[in-house]
């Protein structure tokens, strides 16, 4: 089993950006469980999608966030665990602005 | 050892009939044991909860001896070298379409060919575990029928190894490489059940369900494309695949008649085996949409022809037993307009840790993609492609360096759509003994909650990365120019740059130029690189 245990003091988490699947699955990364929220929106998810002419788009301030599939409300300055996201949680956003190269979802 | 004179009075022996010989050479070979008891000679083929009141209402599938067995295959196994040979002296690997469609068979031989092999151990350990004699005559020819299989392949991969990049080391990677994984785990997983789960696994569901789906386009593939190897190995292992798809029939067949009590066990079986091989094919969309420069039917059409009509034939038969479609078929009728264009992007975006090139198709290409798919390609799938071209050309060509999230189950990167929504990743997700875990499926979600002890251990590549785990030994993860995806390319046994990357530019592509001076890609489509 792929206890945290396992990862020399980092977490997983899962990160999918909606509507675009040009980046063509959620990807997986090691995080530390104190990260705060604030360094995945501001460091962290940019440096995952250099590449995608959408990622100088992004505002933060806009963004829905959905842990496990469910609508959420992450607080920037808390931790990742104090925001409810442990060992291989599962958050996704979605810019309602934003639909992929030339509106495809891609 | 000696002989005795024999008695020139003594009458002949009489020559046995067909009907005694075959007898002897098959129910004959076995035998009552006095020593110990049955049951504990053969303990594995109860605990699965299949009851066999008769083991002598076994048919035999293949209507063979073991005689004859050997003869037959002796025969082929000439023919079949015999071209191999013809076809290596001549240089025929320089007559397929182009050096594109040497992808396809990389993809089948790192992927399959290792399956063939697993395929000769798991039916030697089913034949041990069944206590009936039938059965177990029936899983000898196929374990060797396997065997032939994996050797006549590994020859073809040695040839090909001479002259194209990726087939260096198909044993080690087949342990470590990510997508590999998803065949070898899914072998693991039936010679790891019962051996009637694995017969039904594999002789029902793969060979007899789904087996059409995997070697009409591969063979019909490989004809349209010049591959005359393939070709001559698909004619020389068909009768021994139709002796299969027999014994996978028989054994489903053999179960449901033994006992009602094994109906629901079988169906159980039935929808779990069709959803794991559903899955694999993903690669077989791939290989038909885009890996073939010529190109045999779609996808979407394959599935049309070999499972909603052929397979719904079948299943309407078995209804009398009281066996229904498999679960979640209609799951994979929804997805037969996407899946090769969801699994195309996805080693796209991997190209750089894969052991064969991938490529943006031709605008000719794309147009047959359009025609073959008019509700999706060109809504969801030319956009990014296109927009992958123009980033090619201008000398940036997009790779993703973040590794995806894995199933737990097929293993699969997370990249299918929800059933009713291809814009939007299918997540499932489970909590056992307090630990998450993730699927790309309802089928694959089921399967783990109903053995979940079992699919907890999975190997899954991406999290035995994150662990540590693929790292070669002589590396210092703590050196300050630690490179982990270098070393875990290092690990797999990947040459970068020649086994992996775009097919554009590749050595493979520069080779196939300077050897036959024929275009690498069709021509009317090479725009110049960007300077």
């Amino acid at each position: 089993m792929d206890s945290v245990d396992k990862f020399h003091g980092q977490q997983l988490l899962y990160i999918g950006w909606e509507d675009h699947l040009m980046y063509c699955a959620p990807l997986c990364i090691p995080v530390n469980p104190q990260t705060p929220f604030r360094a995945l929106t501001e460091q962290v998810i940019p440096s995952l999608y250099p590449e995608h002419p959408d990622t100088p788009k992004l505002r933060w301030d806009k963004v829905q966030w959905f842990r496990s599939g469910q609508p959420f409300t992450p607080d920037p300055a808390l931790s990742l665990v104090e925001n409810g996201l442990g060992h291989k949680a599962v958050i996704r956003f979605r810019a309602p602005s934003l639909s992929g190269i030339n509106g495809s979802c891609s | 050892m000696t002989t005795t004179t024999s008695s020139k009075s003594a009458t002949a022996p009489r020559k046995l009939s067909l009907k005694e010989n075959y007898a002897l050479m098959t129910r004959g070979l076995g035998w009552d044991p006095t020593y110990q008891s049955v049951d504990k000679i053969f303990p594995f083929d109860t605990f699965e909860g299949i009851k066999i009141h008769n083991w002598d209402g076994w048919e035999d599938p293949f209507r063979l001896t073991m005689d004859a067995y050997w003869k037959y295959q002796g025969e082929k196994e000439r023919k079949l070298y015999a071209i191999i040979d013809a076809f290596q002296q001549n240089n025929g690997q320089f007559n397929v379409t182009d050096a594109r469609y040497i992808n396809t068979l990389k993809l089948f031989l790192t992927g399959v060919s290792p399956l063939e092999y697993a395929a000769h151990r798991g039916y030697a350990l089913a034949g041990r575990m069944f206590r009936g004699i039938g059965p177990r005559i029936a899983c000898q020819m196929q374990a060797i029928d396997e065997l032939r299989h994996a050797q006549t392949q590994i020859h073809t991969i040695s040839h090909y190894n001479k002259y194209f990049n990726g087939l260096h080391d198909f044993k080690h990677m087949h342990d470590r490489v990510w997508y590999l994984s998803v065949p070898k785990s899914y072998f693991d997983d039936a010679m790891s059940a019962g051996p009637f789960e694995f017969v039904t696994a594999i002789s029902f569901s793969f060979e007899y369900v789904l087996t059409n789906l995997l070697f009409m386009p591969f063979m019909s593939g490989a004809a349209f494309n010049g591959d005359m190897a393939t070709v001559t190995f698909g004619f020389s292992a068909q009768s021994d695949e139709s002796r299969h798809m027999t014994l996978g029939l028989e054994i489903v067949k053999f179960m449901l008649e033994q006992d009602p009590a094994n109906v629901p066990i079988v169906q159980k079986w039935v929808d779990k085996w069709f959803w794991r091989g559903y899955r694999l094919l993903t690669l077989v969309a791939m290989m038909m949409d885009y890996m073939l420069p010529k190109r045999v039917m779609s996808w979407s059409e394959a599935w049309d022809t070999y499972f909603e009509q052929n397979g719904g034939a079948l299943f309407q038969d078995l209804s009398r037993y009281g066996i229904r479609l498999p679960k979640y078929h209609e799951v994979a009728a929804k997805e037969k307009n996407r899946l090769s264009h969801e699994a195309w992007g996805t080693f796209y975006n991997y190209s750089q840790a894969a052991a064969f090139h991938t490529w943006v198709p031709s605008n000719q290409e794309l147009d047959w993609l359009s025609e073959k798919y008019p509700d999706s390609f060109d809504r969801l799938y030319r956009p990014r492609l296109e927009y992958w071209r123009e980033q090619q050309q201008e000398g940036k060509r997009f790779f993703n360096n973040t590794l995806p999230m894995l199933c737990q189950t097929c293993q699969i990167p997370m990249f299918f759509t929800e059933p009713d929504d291809p814009t939007k990743i299918c997540y499932r997700e489970t909590e056992y003994r307090g630990e998450k875990f993730h699927f790309c499926s309802d089928g694959c979600k089921d399967i783990f909650c109903d053995e979940p002890e079992k699919y907890i251990q999975a190997w899954l590549p991406v999290h035995q990365i994150y662990q540590g785990n693929c790292f070669p030994a002589d590396v210092d993860p703590t050196a300050p120019d630690f490179n982990p995806l270098a070393e875990v390319l290092r690990y797999y046994g990947m040459n970068v740059g020649h086994d992996s990357g775009d097919y554009e530019g590749s050595p493979d592509s520069r080779n196939w130029e300077s050897w036959t001076g024929r275009p690498a890609s069709p021509r009317d489509e090479v725009e110049p690189k960007a300077a």
